[in-house]
C-alpha cells in the first residue's frame, strides 16, 4: 500500500495559487454547467401566457420608444437606414452585454445558499449565465432578422457586409466582457453591498455612452470635448462594428476593434484572478 | 502492515470575525494587504481567542476551529460529534471545500462529496426527474452516470407517481427523499454526511441508514458522519472525534468518544471512593462504584449491558443489629423513579467489609443521566445516613441493529416482562 507524502489526489490550503483557472475541473463539470443553462431558459418564464415572446417583446417596444425619441423627436439621422432598424441593431447587441453582466454580477450573492452547501468550479454559475443569454440572444436575433428581411422587401438600402461573417466573434466578445465585469463586481458585492447599486444605475448611464441610439460619429461631431469618453468605451466600438456589418452604417475602426479585444483579454484576466480568491472564503462575508 | 491513509487533516485553524462586518472592515482589509505587500504576517491572526459562545471575549476574531489534526484511513466510518456551535459545521465546510481554511491543510487521496444538507440545488418549476439530473450534475456526477442510476434513484426515492411534477408542488418530506435518494447513488471515495436522518419518517430513515451502511462496508468507501443522534452514530462508525470550542478533545473509539461527548468532561466519575465524613461509630463507607459486567469503571455504560452497582461498607458494631441500604433512584430532572434495597435475609450486612453488588439486567436502563440517593437503614426503621445525589451515572446508547429505530423511546427503564402467546 502506497503511503508517500507525494502522492495526494488534491490538497486543501488556505491561499489560491495567485492564477489558478482549473480548466480540467471545469471540463469534468461540463453537465453541470448545459444543465444550468436548461435550466435558467425553461424555467425564466414558467406560468407565464407569453411564455418566450417576453424576449421578443422588451427589444421591439424599446426600439419603438427610441425610434420615436431619439430619431422623430431629437431627430438623429441614421442614413438610408430605417431608424427603427438601426435601433434595433443597437439594442440586440446590448441586451446582450447587460444580460451577462447583470446575471453575473450577483453570482455569489444569489447563490450563497447553494455554495455553501456543496462544491463545484464556481465559474460554473457566472458562464452558465453568458451562455443561456447566448440563447435568449439568439431568439432576440432572430427577430432582428425577420424585420431585416422586411425592410428588405420594402426596398430600403441594406447592404450586407462581407465581414459579417465575424458577427459572432464580435459577440463572443461581448460576452467574455460583460463575464469579466460581472465577475470582478460579483467579488466585490460579497463584501460591498454598494456595488449592487452603483450597477443598477451604472448600466443605464453606461448604455448612453455606448453609442446604441446613435453613431459615434455624431458624438464626435456634436459634442468634441466629451467625444473621447465614448471613443474609450470598448462597448461602442462593439456596437458599432455590429451595426457595420449588419447594416452597412458606420465605420470600422481598426485601433478600435484591436482596443476592445486587449481590454475585453485583461478584464477577464483580472476577472478570474478576483473570482478565484473570492470563491475561496467568500461564504464567510457574504 | 502500513495505514492506508486516505484523508489527512494537518493543523487546520479557522477565524471568523465576530459582530457586524461593517465599516472597520475596509480599514482592517487595507491593513492586511498593507502587511501582505511588505511580506509581514497577517495582523489579524495574531489575536483571536477559542471559540465560547458562551462567554463574552475581548476580541472581535475568533477561532472557529483551531488546530486540528486527524487521519482517516480507506473504509473507515468516522462520527464527528460535540456540541452546539463546537466546530463540527467549520470543519465540515473546510471539507467539502465550501470556504478555505485559515492555516493548515487537508490533503486527500479521494474525492469528497458532501450531503451537508439535502435538497440543495432544487429548482421548484422543474420536474423530480429533471431535478434528479441537476442535482447529481450539482454533487459531481455526469449525465451519463445519473441516466444509468435514473431508476434506482427514482426507485428509492419512492416517487414515482410524482417524477414528471414540479418539485414545488411536493410535500417538503417527498423533496427530500428525492433528495436523499440522489445522494445516495453518489460514488466518492469520501463522503461527508451532515445530519440527514433529522428529516423523514420512520421507514425512510430506516432506508437511509441502510443505504449509508451499504456505502461503508459493503462498498468499501470511507465516510465522514456528523449527528446528534448517538444510537445512529455508535451503529454506523467506527472511531469517532469529540469537538469541544473548536478543537479536538477526543480521539479514538466510538464507545468511548459518544461517553466523552455525554459526560462533558475528561473523566468518567463511575466511581466514588469516601474519606472520615462518611463515617461514625457504627459503620463506614468506603466506596460506591458502577460498571458494565466485566468492564471496568472508565468503560462507558451502555443500554445494552448488564450493569452492576457495587457498594462497599465496612460495619463497626458487633452486636446482631439488623443493618440495609436503599437507594433512590432519580432521573435527570429529578423525579424519582424507583427505590431498591437488600432488606432482605439472605443479603443482611455482616460485621466487618462488605462488598454488596447489585446487578440490572441487560436492557434496563434508557439512556440518560440518573442520581443515586443512598439511606442506611437501621432495624428497618431508622434511617441513620441519608445522603442526596450520592452518585450519579450515564447511560449511553448501545449499537442497535442498522435499520431499526434509532430514536430515544420514552420513559426511563424498559424491563423485560413475561410475555405469552396462544396461537390457535
Amino acid at each position: 500500500m502506497n503511503n508517500n507524502t507525494e502522492d495526494w489526489l488534491f490538497e486543501i490550503t488556505p491561499k489560491n495559487k495567485f492564477f489558478s483557472l482549473n480548466l480540467k475541473e471545469v471540463w469534468q463539470y461540463r453537465d453541470l454547467l448545459f444543465l444550468f443553462v436548461k435550466r435558467d431558459v425553461i424555467t425564466v418564464y414558467k406560468q407565464t401566457v407569453l411564455g418566450p415572446l417576453w424576449y421578443l417583446i422588451q427589444p421591439l417596444f424599446t426600439s419603438i420608444t427610441f425610434t420615436i425619441i431619439f430619431n422623430n423627436v431629437a431627430g438623429i439621422d441614421t442614413g438610408s437606414i430605417p431608424p427603427f432598424l438601426f435601433n434595433l441593431a443597437g439594442i440586440t447587441v446590448w441586451n446582450y452585454f447587460t444580460a451577462c453582466l447583470n446575471g453575473t454580477s450577483d453570482t455569489f450573492k444569489s447563490n450563497a445558499g447553494i455554495f455553501g452547501k456543496v462544491y463545484f468550479p464556481r465559474i460554473i454559475t457566472p458562464l452558465s449565465v453568458v451562455l443561456s443569454n447566448l440563447i435568449k440572444f439568439g431568439i432576440q436575433f432572430l427577430i432582428f432578422i425577420a424585420f431585416y428581411i422586411f425592410y428588405y422587401f420594402q426596398g430600403s438600402d441594406l447592404k450586407l457586409n462581407v465581414l459579417v461573417m465575424f458577427f459572432p466573434l464580435l459577440i463572443i466578445i461581448m460576452g467574455i466582457l460583460g463575464l469579466g465585469l460581472g465577475m470582478i463586481i460579483s467579488s466585490m458585492v460579497t463584501k460591498y453591498r454598494d456595488f449592487i447599486y452603483l450597477v443598477g444605475f451604472g448600466i443605464q448611464l453606461l448604455m448612453y455612452l455606448s453609442a446604441v441610439m446613435y453613431p459615434i460619429n455624431l458624438i464626435k461631431a456634436k459634442l468634441p470635448a466629451y467625444g473621447w469618453i465614448v471613443e474609450y468605451n470598448p462597448l461602442a466600438y462593439i456596437i458599432e462594428t455590429s451595426r457595420y456589418l449588419l447594416l452597412g452604417f458606420g465605420e470600422i475602426s481598426v485601433f478600435g476593434l484591436i482596443y476592445t479585444t486587449v481590454l475585453t483579454f485583461a478584464i477577464s484576466v483580472l476577472g478570474i484572478l478576483v473570482f478565484n480568491k473570492t470563491e475561496k472564503s467568500f461564504i464567510d462575508t457574504v | 502492515m502500513k495505514k492506508d491513509i486516505i484523508l489527512k487533516a494537518e493543523n487546520i485553524s479557522k477565524q471568523y470575525r465576530l459582530g457586524q462586518v461593517g465599516t472597520g472592515t475596509l480599514s482592517h482589509d487595507v491593513n492586511r494587504w498593507w502587511h501582505e505587500i511588505r511580506g509581514k504576517e497577517n495582523p489579524y491572526l495574531k489575536i483571536g481567542e477559542t471559540n465560547d459562545r458562551s462567554t463574552k471575549g475581548t476580541s472581535e476574531y475568533v477561532w472557529a476551529i483551531q488546530d486540528i489534526n486527524f487521519e482517516v484511513e480507506r473504509g473507515e466510518v468516522l462520527g464527528i460529534i460535540g456540541k452546539n456551535g463546537a466546530g463540527k459545521s467549520t470543519l465540515l465546510k473546510i471539507l467539502s471545500k465550501v470556504t478555505a481554511p485559515t492555516t493548515g491543510s487537508i490533503k486527500s487521496r479521494g474525492r469528497i462529496a458532501s450531503l451537508l444538507e439535502v435538497g440543495t440545488g432544487f429548482h421548484g418549476e422543474m420536474t423530480g426527474r429533471e431535478n434528479i439530473f441537476l442535482n447529481g450534475a450539482i454533487l459531481g456526477m455526469t449525465k451519463k452516470e445519473i441516466a444509468s442510476k435514473l431508476d434506482e434513484i427514482i426507485d428509492f426515492s419512492g416517487c414515482e407517481r410524482y417524477i414528471d411534477t414540479p418539485v414545488k408542488r411536493y410535500s417538503s418530506g417527498m423533496t427530500v427523499r428525492l433528495a436523499f435518494a440522489v445522494a445516495a447513488f453518489l460514488e466518492p471515495e469520501i463522503l461527508v454526511i451532515d445530519e440527514v436522518l433529522a428529516v423523514g419518517d420512520a421507514e425512510f430513515q430506516k432506508k437511509a441508514i441502510g443505504k449509508m451502511q451499504d456505502i461503508s462496508k459493503g462498498q468499501g468507501r470511507t465516510v465522514l458522519f456528523v449527528s446528534h443522534n448517538m444510537a445512529a452514530v455508535k451503529s454506523l462508525c467506527h472511531r469517532g472525534i469529540v469537538l469541544e470550542n473548536g478543537k479536538v478533545k477526543f480521539d479514538g473509539n466510538i464507545e468511548h468518544a459518544v461517553s466523552y461527548y455525554l459526560s462533558g468532561d475528561s473523566e468518567i466519575v463511575n466511581q466514588k471512593i469516601f474519606g472520615s465524613d462518611h463515617e461514625t461509630e457504627e459503620f463506614k463507607l468506603e466506596k460506591i462504584s458502577i460498571n458494565s459486567q466485566g468492564k471496568t469503571i472508565y468503560d462507558p455504560l451502555s443500554e445494552n449491558n448488564v450493569i452492576e452497582l457495587n457498594t462497599t461498607i465496612i460495619l463497626k458494631n458487633q452486636l446482631n443489629k439488623n443493618y440495609h441500604l436503599t437507594y433512590h433512584l432519580y432521573n435527570e430532572m429529578g423525579e424519582a423513579l424507583f427505590s431498591f434495597s437488600n432488606g432482605n435475609e439472605e443479603y443482611a450486612l455482616n460485621y466487618g467489609k462488605n462488598e454488596l453488588v447489585c446487578i440490572f439486567p441487560a436492557s434496563f436502563f434508557q439512556s440518560g443521566q440518573y442520581f443515586l440517593s443512598l439511606f442506611f437503614v437501621k432495624d428497618r426503621r431508622e434511617a441513620i445516613f441519608i445522603e442526596n445525589d450520592i452518585m450519579s451515572f450515564t447511560i449511553v446508547d448501545g449499537s442497535r441493529d442498522l435499520g431499526v429505530y434509532m430514536g430515544r423511546e420514552p420513559g426511563y427503564i424498559k424491563p423485560k416482562f413475561e410475555w405469552t402467546i396462544k396461537n390457535n
